[in-house]
């Protein structure tokens, strides 16, 4: 039962063949039983989601129904948890018990969903490996020498094991995308201001959303049903209506143009990964879709642009850790200034310290038009590169990632750990939904292909995935060593 | 563009981290190397490129100004690491 999908457990929730209850105790014992292993909890919440899961079935019992009545999920530690701690992965909030929920957190619990703990995540979500974390490294289900990636890593972890059905997430960079990947999982990053942003802990603003790490499309478009929606509470969310999400994922891809960027099969593409892409396009050409070459000429640059803004936005919205109203305050502070400072420097590690300095640096008196007014012209290209390639196609595809999950401890350079984000990057600084979808294995590790769609075109993108996995079974592959029975 | 130690001291003022001498020389290159990738950019020219400050080209909302919060102090002063009578306590600042 705990392999299933969200969509299936629902059904079988609803035809009664098993009880929230069950099945939340199902997964509890999972996650005792593998978290040690696996590191993808930072909180696991047993009572209270025995609690939420016994309510389910009473709501189901008095005639309620929805789609994620009673399904047991997690949630990145990324967001607020009403009387829950939420550290974001971070020493500096290590003690924190959030005051409240974010917008996200309060609409599972209206849509019946049971929270059954917070994930494992890099530090204020800066990281592609799950590596920067305060409380540890997570470890991939695949193989776990290897990392999930980043910085979603435990909800990718807990979903790939079957320690939660579902889970979300957050991607300023590729931190769904990536992890999904590497974690043989679908991951939806939905366009910029799709969902509400309040109580999720900000890195960067002009480029965070929040999204789900499902095991299939179809269980993307249910979760993003509930997420997705203005907030009176963040005015950057997106007075778009809201679509059913689920409405078109049947539709036929007769005719559908699917774009490939050249550069992002280029120099860096591992050739098995190149080849699954490849192989996952011929499917689409069997169910009638046209592949056309494009260009997004841009696209090498934006890394670089991204290492000027997101470092910039999280120097402004990190400067509220300062030891006073919350979190961790250094002992024995000689005066405020040194309080200040050594509650910081001891409270972030040495990744969040290295961008904190890099966004001051590109925003101090002197710098600003090179670095910050730059990087926001060069993603005024990037945009523009996107919205030439949509008006000759209706999809972009190509690869998450330049390669399979790494192992632990592979990449001390933060350059090279930047440059893992080399193909999802340009879709934050765009604002664009994108996907990973898994596509094949190589040596037993799973290969994420990434879709991209023009803004608040969620339907098609999950149409376009969801027809892959009505035609393939790679979603189906688990991690062996934790599938049921072991 | 190196990135020396002296400007290492005043970002990292600026940004109120401290730095002790020992990391100071690894800080600094991690961050010469970080600006070296961020100079890539300036390989483009873009004077006639408008700045993309958000990807929602959309002016802000207005709404009537009224009041969303209730009073949480105690509840809030909860999470602090040292209040007294509703007071946040910091370090003396004023001799």
């Amino acid at each position: 039962m705990i392999e299933k999908t969200v969509a299936e457990l629902s059904r079988s929730l609803s035809r009664r063949e098993i009880s929230s209850v069950e099945l939340t105790k199902a997964y509890l014992e999972r996650i005792n039983r593998y978290n040690g292993s696996l590191n993808a909890f930072i909180t696991v919440c047993e009572e209270s989601a025995l609690t939420q899961a016994a309510q389910a079935d009473t709501a189901r019992d008095n005639g309620q129904t929805s789609p994620l009545l009673g399904i047991p999920l997690a949630h990145k530690d990324i967001f607020c948890s009403s009387g829950v701690k939420t550290t974001c992965g971070s020493k500096i909030l290590h003690n924190f018990t959030a005051p409240y929920d974010a917008t996200v957190v309060s609409r599972f619990k209206e849509a019946g969903a049971v929270m059954l703990g917070k994930t494992n995540m890099d530090e204020f979500a800066m990281g592609s490996s799950n590596e920067t974390s305060y409380f540890g490294p997570v470890r991939n289900p695949w193989d776990t020498d290897r990392v999930p990636g980043g910085s979603s890593g435990g909800s990718a972890a807990a979903v790939a094991a079957d320690l939660c059905a579902v889970a979300t997430g957050t991607d300023t960079g590729g931190s769904i995308r990536q992890p999904a990947s590497f974690c043989g999982l679908t991951g939806l990053k939905p366009s910029y201001g799709r969902i509400s942003r309040w109580g999720m802990i900000a890195f960067a603003s002009s480029l965070d959303q929040a999204g789900p790490i499902c095991k299939s499309a179809e269980d993307a478009a249910l979760m993003l049903n509930t997420m997705a929606g203005i907030d009176t509470k963040d005015s950057t969310s997106a007075d778009v209506p809201v679509e059913d999400y689920t409405a078109e994922l049947n539709n036929s891809l007769e005719g559908l143009r699917i774009g490939i960027p050249r550069q992002h099969f280029a120099e860096g593409l591992s050739t098995g990964v190149e080849q699954a892409i490849q192989e996952a396009l011929n499917v689409y050409r069997e169910l009638g879709a046209k592949i056309i070459e494009i260009d997004l000429p841009n696209n090498h640059l934006s890394v670089s642009a991204y290492y000027v803004v997101a470092p910039a936005e999280a120097s402004a919205n990190l400067s509220r850790f300062d030891g006073v109203r919350y979190g961790y305050r250094c002992d024995s502070p000689v005066d405020l200034e040194d309080m200040y400072k050594r509650s910081r420097s001891e409270g972030f590690g040495d990744e969040v310290k290295r961008r904190i300095m890099v966004g001051t640096y590109a925003l101090s008196a002197g710098f600003y038009d090179a670095y910050y007014r730059k990087a926001q012209k060069i993603r005024r290209l990037i945009k523009q590169d996107f919205n030439s390639a949509f008006q000759q196609v209706d999809i972009i595809i190509g690869p998450t990632s330049p390669h399979t999950a790494f192992n632990l401890g592979a990449k001390t350079d933060p350059i090279a750990m930047y440059l893992e984000d080399i193909y999802t990057i340009g879709v934050n600084l765009a604002g664009l939904p994108g996907m990973s979808v898994p596509v094949s294995t190589v040596h037993g590790l799973p290969v994420g292909m990434h879709l991209v769609t023009n803004d608040f075109a969620e339907s098609r993108l999950l149409n376009v995935a969801h027809q892959f996995q009505q035609n393939t079974d790679w979603h189906r592959q688990r991690a062996t060593a934790f599938t049921e029975g072991h | 563009m190196a990135f020396d130690k002296t400007e290492l001291e005043k970002v990292a003022q600026l940004a109120r981290l401290h730095m002790s001498d020992a990391e100071k020389d690894e800080v600094a290159g991690r961050i010469t190397d970080i600006l070296a990738l961020i100079d890539q950019m300036q390989s483009v020219n873009t004077d006639s490129v408008t700045p993309l400050a958000h990807p929602l080209d959309v002016t802000q909302r207005l709404r009537p100004d009224y009041t969303t919060e209730s009073n949480r102090r105690d509840e809030l002063q909860k999470l602090a690491p040292r209040v007294e009578n509703g007071l946040y306590l910091v370090p003396k600042v004023i001799e």
